[in-house]
């Protein structure tokens, strides 16, 4: 199968729900000449300016559009390019895009898609480097996507086009470059439904976006150095989640790292590690232990970078903590 | 334009729906009062010839973006009173079935895209209404309604800019009643003709007297043809007075007695009913009659409400997701 980038899949995927129904917009700032990371390239040159619409630097007035082009019969795709920006839209995402349908008593849907770049990448800075999606899943009304690999991208990037809900579709920096094979037909992956990127006997890794790279690296090293066969879970999907993939999984192996780019302290992996406790408690032996980057702003500064957001030895790390514990 | 001012149809239905925004928020004052109504209650009493003034120039298919005060609007663009009314209530037959209340009425069906209990936030809504009648090739209209504390949020910048520069079919409302809450505009606002705020947008601005009904239908009219026509949006300030506190219960110390009765003297409806009677249009004891036709109306509105059920407490996560997602967690 070709390789193509995370960021062409993305566009293989919009072009095409594009060409399949006339309602599908895509506006934001900058996204005529292609995007930061070319998730938009081709776009403008095939639909026009009328369907790709380069937005004034407003925040609110991207997402706040977006919700009233989608209750008025468009399908908007709402690009905000860095993933602090959705901050001066919070309004439009939280009180707006995810209560409407409730709020209204189910009179409308409101099928839109929030495209935002997360996640740390060489030293960007505090406000380009972080990962909220732990914000948005608290928030009963929207789906939270965030793919790991190219074929993923394509496949959850249409479903959440075609969704009739406001889906927020969380592209990592670091992997938006990275290259996949990816199919060339049209394909659409469920949301909701988790896949499980590696199999293993000895422990659980269930993890999402670029910490399933990271955690494909340390179930190698787990393997080779330590005799150990972690499995790994990509979530794919944060809301809705797939609970049931995950639960087998831990079923299997007694013992769970959960590990994301987010801040640990009230981070998704908090709910995916209560959810386990609530339904597997007695099956553990070990406690659920979590990786993720230390309560701090992302620093500049490379090494401090690299203090705060968490690496493959930390996850290689919890996993023998997690295997020490072990009873027998 | 929708409005005739010479049909008399046009005229009487217009009072009607004066009347029907003044009795239904009076008797809500009502129940209100009698520990019937859960949460709270904005009213619009003293400013329904604005709604009522744009929404006789809008199409069915036209939209409307609304506020906190939104009782007004929707009555004015025709939501069914009996839903109104029993959404107050918070009853199942609400016409977003208990999950809204007061400050989020809509009717999509009407093109009332949502009273919004977030200041200003129908703006940038309206603005992709908007884009979306462009893009579906229709000659719909949106037109938003706002307040005077609400023309200071960034929302409307970012929509005015936007509509200014796509000439987009959005007609601006700022209804200027002096007062944000318990603040008067004076005190937060750089400019005091707020249609300069238009202005900055390359938008063009009207002023008019919005307890005159007439008035507002005649500018409100010719900013909603150019709109349908192609050719932008429009800003109108709406002066007006709030003759109510800032929700029901609101003990007003921020205003003096007198400031209101002075402002009570401009009430829209006696100033309409002269209006109807100065050019013939109405017999004797016709403003008698059709007071209680329309007090009948709220009264069965009421009894609709009162004899609905609230809704089932296992239906309270129903309409969070399009699809049946809600057992996902
Ligand atoms: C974003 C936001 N900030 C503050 C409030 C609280 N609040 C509710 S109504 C209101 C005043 C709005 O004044 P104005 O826009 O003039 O409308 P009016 O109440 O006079 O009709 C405020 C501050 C809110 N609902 N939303
Ligand atoms: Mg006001």
């Amino acid at each position: 199968m070709r390789s193509i980038s995370f960021g062409q899949a993305t566009v293989e995927a919009t072009a095409s729900a594009m060409r399949g129904d006339e309602a599908v917009i895509v506006t934001g700032e900058d996204i005529g000449w292609g995007g930061n990371f070319g998730q938009f390239k081709g776009l403008l040159e095939e639909f026009g300016p009328e369907r790709v619409v380069d937005m004034p630097i407003s925040e609110a007035l991207i997402l706040g559009s977006a919700v009233g082009a989608a209750v008025t019969g468009l399908r908007p795709v709402a690009s905000l390019s860095f993933v602090e920006f959705t901050m001066g839209a919070m309004d439009e995402i939280i009180n707006q895009a995810a209560k409407f349908r409730y709020m209204f008593g189910g009179q409308v849907s409101v099928p839109m898609v929030i495209r935002a770049s997360d996640g740390v990448l060489r030293s960007s800075g505090a406000q380009h480097s972080e990962s909220f999606e732990a914000f948005f899943s608290h928030m009963p009304g929207l789906k939270v996507v965030a793919p790991s690999n190219p074929a993923d991208a394509k496949g959850l990037l249409r479903s959440a086009i075609d969704d009739d809900d406001p889906v927020i579709y969380l592209e990592n920096k670091k992997i938006t470059f990275r290259r996949g094979p990816v199919a060339e037909e049209d394909y659409w992956t469920p949301l909701g439904k988790a896949s499980v990127a590696r199999t293993g006997g000895d422990i659980s890794l269930i993890t999402y976006s670029v910490m399933t790279q990271h955690a494909l690296e340390a179930a190698k090293i787990l393997s080779e150095e330590h005799e150990i066969d972690a499995e790994v879970i990509d979530l794919r999907s944060l809301v809705p989640l797939d609970m049931a993939t995950v639960l087998d999984s831990v079923a299997k192996t007694r013992r769970v790292v959960v590990c994301h780019e987010a801040w640990t302290f009230g981070g998704f992996g908090a709910e995916i590690s209560s959810q386990i406790n609530e339904c597997l408690f007695g099956e553990l032996d070990a406690p659920v232990l979590r990786v993720g980057a230390k309560s701090s702003p992302i620093p500049f500064s490379p090494p401090l970078e690299r203090a705060v957001v968490p690496e493959v030895s930390e996850v290689v790390q919890a996993a023998l903590k997690t295997l020490s514990r072990h009873p027998g | 334009m929708t409005f005739d001012v010479e049909n008399r149809n046009d005229n009487l239905e217009a009072y009607r729906k004066l009347l029907l925004i003044r009795c239904f928020e009076e008797t809500l004052e009502a129940l209100f009062a009698e520990g019937k109504i859960p949460g709270f209650v904005h009213t619009y009493i003293g400013e329904e010839a604005i709604a009522v003034g744009v929404c006789s120039n809008l199409r069915t298919d036209d939209y409307i973006t609304s506020t906190h005060r939104g009782h007004g609007h929707a009555i004015a663009k025709g939501i069914d009173l009996n839903g109104l009314m029993a959404e107050v209530f918070g009853k199942a037959t609400g016409i977003c079935k208990g999950r809204g209340g007061s400050m989020h009425v809509a009717d999509f069906s009407k093109g009332i895209l949502g009273a919004n209990g977030i200041v200003a936030a129908g703006t940038v809504i309206a603005a992709g209404a908007g884009l979306s009648i462009r893009r579906r090739q229709t000659d719909q209209v949106v037109t938003c309604f706002f307040g005077d504390g609400g023309i200071n949020k960034g929302t409307v910048h970012e929509a005015m800019n936007f509509c200014s520069v796509k000439k987009l079919p959005v007609v601006f409302v700022c209804e200027n009643n002096q007062y944000a809450q318990f603040t008067s505009r004076e005190r937060t606002t750089s400019v005091s003709d707020l249609s300069a705020r238009g202005v900055a947008h390359g938008i063009p601005a009207v002023t008019v007297d919005g307890n005159n009904l007439i008035e507002v239908i005649g500018e409100t009219g010719n900013a909603i043809d150019k709109a349908r026509a192609g050719l932008g949006p429009t800003l109108v300030v709406a002066e007006t007075y709030r003759f109510g506190g800032h929700y029901v219960g609101d003990p007003q110390a921020y205003r003096s007695p007198e400031e209101v009765g002075d402002r009570r003297l401009k009430d829209p409806i006696p100033m309409y009913e002269a209006y109807l009677e100065s050019q013939g249009l109405v017999d004797s004891g016709y403003f008698e009659k059709e007071k209680e036709a329309v007090q009948e109306l709220v009264a069965a509105a009421v009894s609709y409400a009162e004899t609905s059920e609230y809704p089932n407490p296992e239906s309270a996560t129903d309409y969070v997701f399009a699809d049946s997602m809600q057992d996902h967690q």
